[in-house]
């Protein structure tokens, strides 16, 4: 990981878009313009190993308006919004808030996603309460290995799982199939 | 009414404690019912969203919340045990507060007025409203364990929900009614990897591992937590040869008033804390 990020260091600005800070502003509630680059999110980040970018270099790129950059980096789907960084940061940032933006942001405008198995799994949770209303963890997992290939990645810890009756065989489901379709309808006209 | 006056609430489980982690849903309801506390199921809730639901679709997520605002009874305050959840439900309730149009749109789809009165509680918030730490003063069942908390990240660092509470402190005070020895420690807050558990385990478990490794060195017993999903990935991602048993707060209070279906409960620990428990003396006055 640390590969690409001595490769990020030496980055050609152009193609900027100067209204990109300001959307991001809007759309997330909270001023990343604030930002003096202290390092205080990144320093705490549980997670910073696994990014290509670092938080506060995403919350730069936002500022210099490199879209392109920050939409297609590991960094926004890495983070899982434990809000470790907004609670060192100094200058009060939401940046959870930040990513959530720009991981929906990225899904709308088709570019390449940084980290797709993360955005797989994502989606097989919410194909999961879509169909039953609840989350069934064991086909969540059967399908996320499965559309990765990870086949017998975790088959030990599955084991384990089912034999302390961790993993439910049959998915907990909600009755009101119709207040679900209403649902999930009124989600995807946004 | 006065708190300790609220004999009844809404209850919601989420999907983690009515799957993965069923003892600490029993173990929770078996502690309000010794409490004289009557917990209400939501009927027929779905999911709270969860992180996927908030990480790619925003709107989804406030309407998988609504349903489940929109189910609870007007004059009752709505318990929820998982952080994760609580702060999912927590967030939907603000949002649709705060903007006319998300109102409009709750009140159209459930056919009924927002409840701007609604009162979202944590778990913890329950056990101070009940006095928990009087009620339990008297059983020092646990005097020859220490232990450290681990509240993750959730809880203890809600940062969009205005003038949240914050519970830090809560295990501390109630353990240290049971009798326990608290030990100091630096991962009391530190995420446990919530989905990268699934999608990045490699990585996750150097992370656990160093977690539950300063647990270890801190010279702790067992580590105590408040959410389901930090126990289920402390659990599975750990591949130290020593292991330290992991509770969950609700399981210690029910066996201090006297409950006991542990055994059921811990049958469902990866790691079983029985015999730890059975050692330090724990079930001697309560068995």
């Amino acid at each position: 990981m640390s590969e690409n990020k001595d490769k990020k260091e030496k980055l050609l600005v152009k193609n900027q878009d100067m209204s990109f800070a300001k959307f991001v502003n809007d759309k997330s509630g909270s001023d990343i313009n604030r930002c003096f680059q202290c390092f205080a999110c990144s320093g705490g980040c549980p997670f910073s190993d696994l990014m290509d970018l670092n938080p506060n270099v995403v919350n730069r790129y936002v500022q210099f308006g490199l879209k392109e950059e920050v939409l297609t980096c590991s960094t926004i789907w890495i983070c899982v919004g434990c809000n470790t960084c907004s609670y060192n940061c100094p200058q009060g940032v939401n940046i959870p808030a930040m990513m959530d933006t720009l991981r929906e942001l990225a899904i709308k405008e088709g570019v390449k996603i940084g980290e797709p198995s993360i955005l797989t799994f994502h989606n097989e949770v919410i194909n999961s309460i879509e169909k039953y209303g609840r989350t069934h963890k064991l086909e969540i997992m059967m399908r996320y290995k499965a559309a990765e290939r990870e086949w017998f990645q975790d088959m030990d810890v599955g084991i384990k799982m089912l034999l302390k009756s961790k993993l439910d065989l049959g998915p907990s489901k909600i009755r009101n199939k119709k207040d679900l379709k209403k649902i999930f309808k009124s989600g995807s006209e946004k | 009414m006065k708190l300790y006056e609220q004999k009844a609430y809404a209850y919601f489980p989420g999907c983690s404690l009515a799957t993965s982690a069923k003892e600490n849903n029993k173990s929770l309801l078996s502690m309000t019912k010794k409490l004289g506390v009557d917990l209400i199921q939501l009927p027929d809730w779905n999911c709270c969203g969860s992180s996927s639901t908030h990480s790619i679709n925003h709107g989804l997520a406030i309407d998988l919340a609504g349903r489940n605002l929109s189910l609870v009874p007007t004059n009752l305050p709505l318990v929820v045990a998982c952080p994760s959840c609580y702060i999912r439900l927590c967030q939907g309730y603000y949002q649709i507060k705060e903007s006319k149009e998300l109102r409009d749109k709750y009140e159209e789809m459930w056919n009924k007025p927002f409840n701007d009165d609604l009162k979202i509680i944590h778990l913890f918030k329950l056990l101070e409203n009940m006095n928990i730490k009087n009620r339990i003063a008297n059983s020092k069942i646990l005097k020859d364990i220490s232990y450290v908390p681990y509240y993750g990240c959730m809880l203890s660092k809600p940062i969009d929900i205005p003038k949240e509470e914050n519970y830090n402190g809560t295990i501390e005070s109630v353990m240290k009614s049971m009798g326990a020895k608290h030990v100091e420690w630096s991962s009391m807050q530190k995420c446990c990897g919530t989905f990268l558990s699934v999608t990045h385990p490699k990585s996750i478990t150097p992370i656990v591992n160093n977690i539950i490794t300063e647990a270890i060195d801190s010279k702790a017993d067992c580590i105590v937590t408040a959410c389901s999903m930090c126990h289920l990935n402390l659990e599975i991602r750990c591949d130290l040869g020593k292991k330290l048993p992991i509770l969950h707060l609700t399981e210690l209070i029910s066996i201090a008033l006297g409950s006991k279906s542990y055994k059921k409960w811990f049958a469902r620990h990866l790691v079983d804390p029985y015999p730890l428990l059975k050692e330090k003396g724990v079930f001697d006055d309560v068995a």
